[in-house]
């Protein structure tokens, strides 16, 4: 479904990505590690269109997508949340998911009109558990609420591939499970195909099917959690991390 | 709140109220700066369709004098009548909008800095008019041939025409404001003006958005532009283009407010009669005056009113109903924790 293939961005000297070369298939649920600065934001800002790589190949579905705009790479099913919520502040939360609505995929556009779309955003909402009325605006909601509304803008744009940055931080242990949890099925219920960055490695290894591990710009590892668990690189590039 | 249909009687008095006042009024001087209230309303109308997604332009005076130089020159030497030379004119501007837009949106000219780029466009067309003086009588501008009483060649021996035609047009912005409203397209740029990337990343095309409302706004503006000058007759580098009215049309949208579709029409108001006033009480005795006082006003309205006076005092209502629909009312005293 997505490929990579060679992909390396310099910010000025600094290499944050070198020949980092991945495949993720359809329905997959992919993990994606490492310590910080390894580059997998930067890795996310590339397939979605935010960042131009220095060089190396975006294909998505057979197409290379390299260096279209975001809005197009949204069009044609990619849709991802920001690691710092990034919601609209001057609009209702409702609003804000509406949009995702009104400009996300086109193929499988409902007919406009103000209530259809409403209800629809509403559907979304309710899949991440977030209730609200219509006037409640994004800065009244805690930091689950927002990762939620994170959540529910990208599902909105009705996306193939998922990319969630860091959905986690910030949640205490009760909202960790609820939060990993709504990723499960967004998988499972929705057909989504997920790629899940997430410091929090513990929660992460319990539910993605494949880990990838990134250090200093370069794939270290790719299995399976156990695999990856007892790869030597792995461990050393996290204690080495920590010490 | 006032209930729709209240809203609706009080909106039709005003609108016959403005009808039957040429009629009414006690003078043509009267009637006379109505006209101007008209026109330069709607001009900053057509400023704020773009000043209230963050796309603050310094320089509208580029629009609104290419408007009215093609269509006066267009008249002047080659006699086509100014209501098909408007179209002409606007496009011009509408033109220059789309190049001067596509090269800031294309490379992420935003916020300030499209400011600063927008600045230094209208000075640039009030200095190619001021170069160009062989055709264009230079600083010393230039007056439109008179016809007398040509209508079809815009021109009108009763000055009411020009209230009433500028009275159209600025219905006409306001009518648009409201179509903008419930389109797509300000749902898109409202998203855009706070969050440009979490805006793409929900699909929006920020180009092709940011590019509709500018082109659309200096179309407006540029026949805007004609109508000013078919009004006065005389067209002057300084009056219709750099930076002097170029700061003069945002400073009137956010007087009033430019979030607030009454907003620029009231700022409007307040900004011509005041300084008719500050002109016939002191004529000469302080020249300047009025841009001091500009410019002070500016300064404390930005720090402590970004919403302006109407927009202020409207939203100063909707908290009493504990309404907050209102843009960037962000800052409510007490946090509601929802959503968990």
């Amino acid at each position: 479904m997505l490929e990579l293939r060679g992909i390396s961005r310099y910010f000025g000297g600094l290499a944050a990505l070198k020949d980092v070369s991945i495949k993720v298939e359809k329905g997959e649920f992919v993990g994606l590690i490492g310590p910080n600065g390894s580059g997998k934001t930067t890795l996310f800002n590339i397939i979605s269109g935010v960042l131009k790589p220095s060089s190396g190949r975006v294909l998505y579905m057979g197409r290379d997508i390299t260096g279209l705009n975001p809005n197009k790479i949204c069009h044609l099913g990619i849709a991802r949340t920001f690691q710092i919520p990034r919601p609209f502040k001057n609009l209702s939360v409702i609003e804000n998911v509406m949009l995702g609505v009104l400009f996300g995929n086109f193929e499988q556009f409902v007919p406009y009109s103000e209530e259809n779309v409403k209800q629809e955003a509403l559907k979304y909402l309710n899949f991440v558990g977030l209730r609200v009325d219509e006037s409640t605006m994004p800065d009244e909601l805690t930091a689950v609420g927002l990762r939620r509304l994170e959540l529910a803008r990208a599902l909105a744009t009705r996306p193939a591939l998922l990319l969630a940055d860091e959905v986690l931080s910030g949640l205490n242990k009760e909202e960790l499970a609820e939060a990993s949890s709504i990723l499960k099925r967004i998988r499972d219920e929705m057909g989504i195909t997920i790629i899940w960055v997430e410091h929090i490695i513990g929660a992460l290894m319990n539910l993605v099917e494949r880990v990838i591990v990134l250090d200093y710009g370069e794939v270290i590892a790719d299995g399976s959690p156990t695999e990856v668990s007892k790869d030597e690189r792995v461990i050393e590039a996290y204690l080495g991390e920590e010490s | 709140m006032k209930s729709p249909w209240v809203k609706k009687l009080f909106l039709l008095l005003i609108l016959v109220l403005l009808v039957i006042f040429p009629a009414a009024s006690p003078s043509p001087y009267l009637v006379h700066i109505m006209t101007l209230i008209f026109i330069w309303a709607y001009i900053s109308t057509a400023w704020a369709y773009m000043g209230r997604f963050g796309l603050v332009s310094l320089g509208h005076g580029a629009f609104l004098g290419i408007g009215a130089y093609v269509t006066a020159l267009l008249f002047n030497y080659f006699n086509l009548s100014p209501w098909i030379g408007m179209l002409i004119g606007a496009s011009s501007a509408a033109f220059l909008a789309a190049v001067l837009g596509y090269a800031c949106f294309r490379f992420g000219v935003i916020g300030d800095y499209f400011a600063l780029v927008t600045l230094a466009v209208g000075e640039l067309v009030a200095l190619s008019i001021i170069a160009l003086r062989d055709t264009t009588g230079g600083s010393l501008g230039f007056t439109i041939r008179n016809l007398g009483n040509a209508p079809l060649y815009f021109q009108f021996s009763n000055k009411v025409y020009f209230y009433y035609l500028s009275f159209l047009f600025l219905v006409f912005a306001l009518y648009l404001w409201v179509r903008i409203d419930k389109s797509k397209m300000q749902k898109a740029l409202r998203a855009i003006g706070e969050d440009e990337i979490a805006a793409s990343s929900v699909g929006i095309n920020i180009i092709k958005y940011k590019m509709t409302i500018t082109i659309i706004s200096a179309f407006l503006t540029g026949i805007g532009g004609v109508l000013y000058a078919q009004y006065i007759t005389y067209l002057n580098p300084h009056t219709l283009s750099g930076v002097e009215v170029s700061l003069a049309i945002p400073f009137k949208a956010i007087l009033g407010g430019m979030f607030d579709m009454w907003g620029p029409t009231i700022g409007t108001a307040m900004i011509v009669s005041l300084e008719e006033y500050i002109r016939v009480s002191y004529g000469t005795k302080f020249i300047g005056i009025s841009e001091v006082a500009y410019g002070i006003a500016l300064i404390v309205l930005i720090i402590f009113l970004p919403k302006g006076l109407y927009g202020t005092l409207k939203e100063m209502k909707i908290f009493k109903n504990e309404r907050r629909r209102q843009y960037g009312c962000n800052k409510r005293k007490e946090v509601i924790l929802r959503g968990r």
